[in-house]
């Protein structure tokens, strides 16, 4: 199978679920969706062996050739990581969805068809080499996000949720397109291996920081980094195999990646280094601080998440200072960079577990607030274990996974003291407290999370349903993953060498050729000299005092004024886009015809003005003249006349009169210019016109003048002008036709040809009946049309509507 | 000559461009008139003014005036009668519907849509 037939499979056996919802009723479709991850699970799987030892694949597949963009799938440590995290998770959620989601009950054409689209989308996102198709494929996840938030599209909170990620993802994904295109100016190309091998030349670029902060925004917004965060929480409206899958394990991640993949570039600046550093532990600290105060078991795993995606980014950061160091502290820094990845892992599986663990209580009690819940122990212990191991490696307990990636991040905090460039002086010490401070609320949730929901008061009363356990089917894929956070506390540097190595190889090139130079080894016991080890006795300690007296400093929250949340800002942002966009059509939309043609005859005036100005395309030759005859001058001076007396009369009559004259005039100057057949028609139709205005007379009202009187002096003289301006620049262009012929006539082809060819004397008849035969048959098309709409609304009586009233005349 | 009917064409636009932003539909409508006559001038007059005969092939001639917008214009004519008369009846059906021919009365507002 090709690699890039491998990313766009989900999306092709996308086409046929529709059809297979539709025709077999009575096998659930996700049991056909399964086979898609499962394949592409097997299929990545085969390539662990090789990229393992440092090889790479590349496929490339050509799309818009005329601008140098690209399908590339590329290979290496760091994107098959992810390509067996969106496909593996992939699976699992999948399966776990096939008993969440009723097959009567549930549009799960439409859910499938999402979730597919989303996982090509991410592995797009996280095999191109190419810029652009990457930029191509995040916006595509952002749409597919936006799709499965807004899955249960009737409820109010799933439109708002959806649409408020759309805005900041997408917003933060043309920030990143602006630096991508940058980044495309700067090393003019758009493929990112050739970037990496140019980046100490690009980072003196006078663009650098600002293709540097564009990229990062994107990766903030899509990693929902302090202050984008805030539309996760509302994220959460989705349904829950969503929320595991795109919010927590994959989708969330492809800012991580992106740091990651772009550390090589950028992490030459020193501004990266901070930047990254600085917003994840900001974040880490917030969204961890914030999952406390959350009532809802969803709410609350997405503080948590944004919380975790703050810790992993931070560690990216304090990864890439190995690019500012040497000797032994390379080493150091790049810990930083592996224990980012092993938490990334960790946390897909321990986080993927509890959000199906809130799947099950949302699904088997009917509610989700944990203020409800409690006591279900007894009731569901196979959740209740799950839920355990799940809190616990999130808490940083021994015996789970998450407790060594956190014990990792604690001392690479510490490890900032020996970066001392920046005059950090003491200031390091800043970090390793957030951190640790991050870490005891992180222990707090924890707890609360599943002791809350499981131990305490059974309160039956409350809930909805009568709870019991789920059904096999969704524990399995929260079983596998539970599995996996101990499995992996125990072999941790299998899964090391397996994915772990050969990733931070691909972000750190410079200081590993291969995976294999990378020799450390991750270890739970590190001695009684470890500072984390007693960081991390601290945050037990410190954490369960907290935990066990939540009750009485939890109302603390409470005083938090409502007034200077980021929701509020974004709230009253789209207000005001939306109410000045509403302002700012109305105030032009004025909804009368007249104000329209103002537009248009001004937009008239303007562009050909500057054109003409523009292009010096004024020019009068006054060579080359016909002469001016004494007859010529007396009819101009007729049809000056009757058109005056039009402008000036009151009668309707004198109007339809004088308008006839004008048009005899222009007769007139047919047969003065040699055109018979102009004169001939214009004298049949301009007397048929005057007797249509005639008959029509009777029954239009008197041509009143509404422009009369002082009040309306403004608009007469407003007309005036624009009137003036349309004549002069007519007369402007009439004259340098006249006067520079650019181009040759083309007539002279019909003069040559209109004997021999169409057997013709009159030119001009020829032309319409010959040569433009289907033009002239069009024309009696449309006068047909016109007569016939002519006799329909003269003869068809309008109904009167109820409430239709006249409107009385000024 | 050509400066002339330049500056005839103009002074037809001129008029026609003020009246159709009149309020008054039936000026609105003598206004689009106005405005066809100019037009066609105007490709009569781009197409240059010479030419010794009227463009019908006859023997020993062989300046004749500029055919193709002769036949442009002949369309057009007839177009811009077809449009003066449905506007005409236009004008005449929205009368007796809405009872006014102001244009500011008539359009569509929050209270009488």
């Amino acid at each position: 199978m090709s690699l890039i037939f491998a990313i766009f499979l989900p999306i092709i056996i996308a086409l046929v679920i529709p059809f297979l919802f539709k025709k077999v009723s009575n096998i659930h479709t996700g049991w056909f969706v399964l086979l898609v991850p499962l394949v592409l699970v097997f299929f990545y799987g085969t390539y662990i062996p090789t990229v393992m030892d440092g090889n790479t694949y590349i496929e490339e597949l050509s799309w818009v050739p005329s601008l140098d963009i690209s399908l590339v799938s590329y290979i290496d440590g760091l994107s098959l990581l992810f390509s067996l995290l969106i496909t593996g998770i992939g699976a699992l959620v999948v399966l776990y969805s096939i008993f969440y989601l009723d097959k009567e009950k549930e549009k799960l054409g439409n859910f499938y068809v999402y979730l597919l689209l989303f996982m090509s989308a991410m592995l797009g996102v996280v095999q191109s080499d190419h810029l652009i198709s990457l930029y191509f494929f995040w916006e595509l996840t952002s749409i597919s996000s936006f799709l499965l938030i807004g899955y249960w599209y009737t409820k109010d909170r799933s439109r708002f949720g959806a649409l408020k990620s759309m805005m900041i993802t997408v917003f933060g994904g043309l920030m990143m397109l602006g630096g991508f295109v940058l980044l495309g100016i700067m090393g003019e190309t758009f493929s990112i291996r050739e970037l990496i091998d140019q980046a100490p030349i690009l980072v003196g670029h006078e663009f650098f920081v600002w293709a540097l902060v564009l990229v990062l925004i994107g990766a903030f917004t899509k990693s929902a980094q302090f202050p984008f965060y805030i539309w996760l929480p509302d994220a959460m409206e989705a349904p829950t195999p969503v929320s595991a899958y795109l919010h927590s394990a994959t989708m969330v991640k492809a800012g991580l990646y992106l740091v990651a993949r772009f550390t090589p570039i950028f992490a030459l600046s020193e501004v990266w280094v901070w930047l990254v550093t600085g917003v994840g532990l900001l974040t880490l600290f917030w969204g961890s601080v914030f999952a406390v105060k959350q009532t809802d078991l969803k709410a609350i795993l997405a503080f948590s998440t944004v919380s975790q995606l703050g810790l992993i980014m931070s560690l990216l950061g304090i990864g890439s200072i190995s690019y500012h160091v040497t000797g032994t502290l390379v080493t150091t820094f790049t810990i930083a960079t592996f224990a980012a990845i092993f938490h990334l892992m960790n946390h897909a599986t321990f986080k993927g577990s509890l959000f199906m663990i809130a799947g099950i209580v949302d699904h088997e009690t009917g509610t989700r607030d944990i203020r409800k819940l409690g006591g279900l122990m007894s009731l569901m212990p196979i959740s209740f274990t799950i839920a355990m191991i799940g809190s616990f490696s999130m808490a940083g307990i021994p015996l789970f996974n998450g407790f060594l990636s956190k014990e990792m991040f604690l001392d690479a905090t510490l490890s900032l003291q020996h970066f001392n460039v920046h005059s950090l002086e003491s200031w390091w010490i800043l970090f390793p407290t957030v951190a640790w401070i991050a870490s005891v609320f992180t222990f707090v949730y924890s707890l609360y999370f599943v002791f809350h929901t499981f131990r305490g008061k059974h309160k039956p009363e409350l809930l909805p349903k009568k709870a019991h356990e789920a059904p096999w089917g969704m524990l399995v894929s929260p079983s596998i993953l539970a599995i996996l956070v101990i499995v992996i506390f125990f072999v941790p540097n299998y899964f090391s060498s397996l994915f772990i190595k050969p990733a931070v190889a691909a972000i750190q090139p410079l200081a590993y050729q291969v995976p294999a130079d990378i020799g450390f080894k991750i270890k739970a016991w590190h001695g009684f000299d470890s500072p984390a080890l007693y960081m991390t006795l601290g945050v037990f300690l410190i954490g369960f005092i907290l935990y066990k007296t939540i009750d009485k400093w939890a109302p603390v929250y409470e005083r938090i004024p409502a007034k200077i949340s980021l929701n509020r800002f974004y709230n009253g942002l789209m207000n005001l886009s939306d109410k000045g966009a509403n302002r700012l059509s109305s105030s032009y939309m004025t909804g009368s015809i007249r104000s329209y043609l103002i537009y248009m005859f001004a937009a008239l005036i303007i562009l050909l003005a500057l054109t003409m100005w523009i292009k010096n395309a004024f020019v009068m030759d006054l060579t080359n003249l016909a002469p001016i005859k004494f007859f010529e001058v007396l009819i101009s001076l007729i049809l000056i006349i009757s058109t005056v007396t039009i402008l000036v009369t009151k009668s309707r009559l004198t109007a339809i009169i004088a308008l006839g004259a004008v048009g005899y005039t222009v007769a007139l100057f047919y047969i003065i210019f040699k055109a018979p057949d102009l004169a001939l028609t214009q004298l049949v139709i301009e007397t048929v016109s005057v007797a249509l205005f005639l008959g029509a007379f009777y029954h239009l009202p008197k041509m009143n003048k509404y422009e009369k009187g002082k009040e309306d002096r403004r608009f007469r003289l407003n007309n005036f002008l624009i009137a003036l301006g349309v004549g002069i620049m007519v007369t402007l262009i009439a004259i340098a036709s006249h006067s520079q012929k650019l181009v040759e006539s083309i007539s002279g082809y019909y003069k040559e040809t209109v004997y021999s060819e169409a057997g013709g004397g009159n030119i001009v008849n020829v032309i319409l009946v010959d040569y433009r035969g289907f033009d002239t048959l069009f024309e009696i098309g449309v006068l047909t049309i016109a007569s016939l709409g002519i006799i329909g609304m003269i003869t068809v009586q309008l109904a009167k509507k109820k409430g239709d009233r006249k409107v009385e005349d000024k | 000559m050509e400066i002339l009917m330049s500056i005839l064409i103009g002074f037809l636009f001129m008029a026609a461009v003020y009246l159709i932003l009149s309020r008054s539909l039936l000026r609105i409508i003598i206004g689009t008139g106005l405005l066809s006559h100019g037009t066609h001038l105007l490709l009569l007059t781009m197409g240059g003014l010479g030419g010794e005969s009227a463009p019908v092939l006859a023997e020993g001639i062989t300046d004749y005036a500029d055919p193709l917008p002769q036949a442009l214009i002949l369309t057009a004519i007839v177009i811009s009668f077809g449009v003066t008369a449905f506007s005409l009846v236009l004008a005449y059906r929205a009368y007796k519907v809405v009872g006014t021919d102001n244009m500011d009365l008539m359009k569509g507002n929050e209270d009488n849509d």
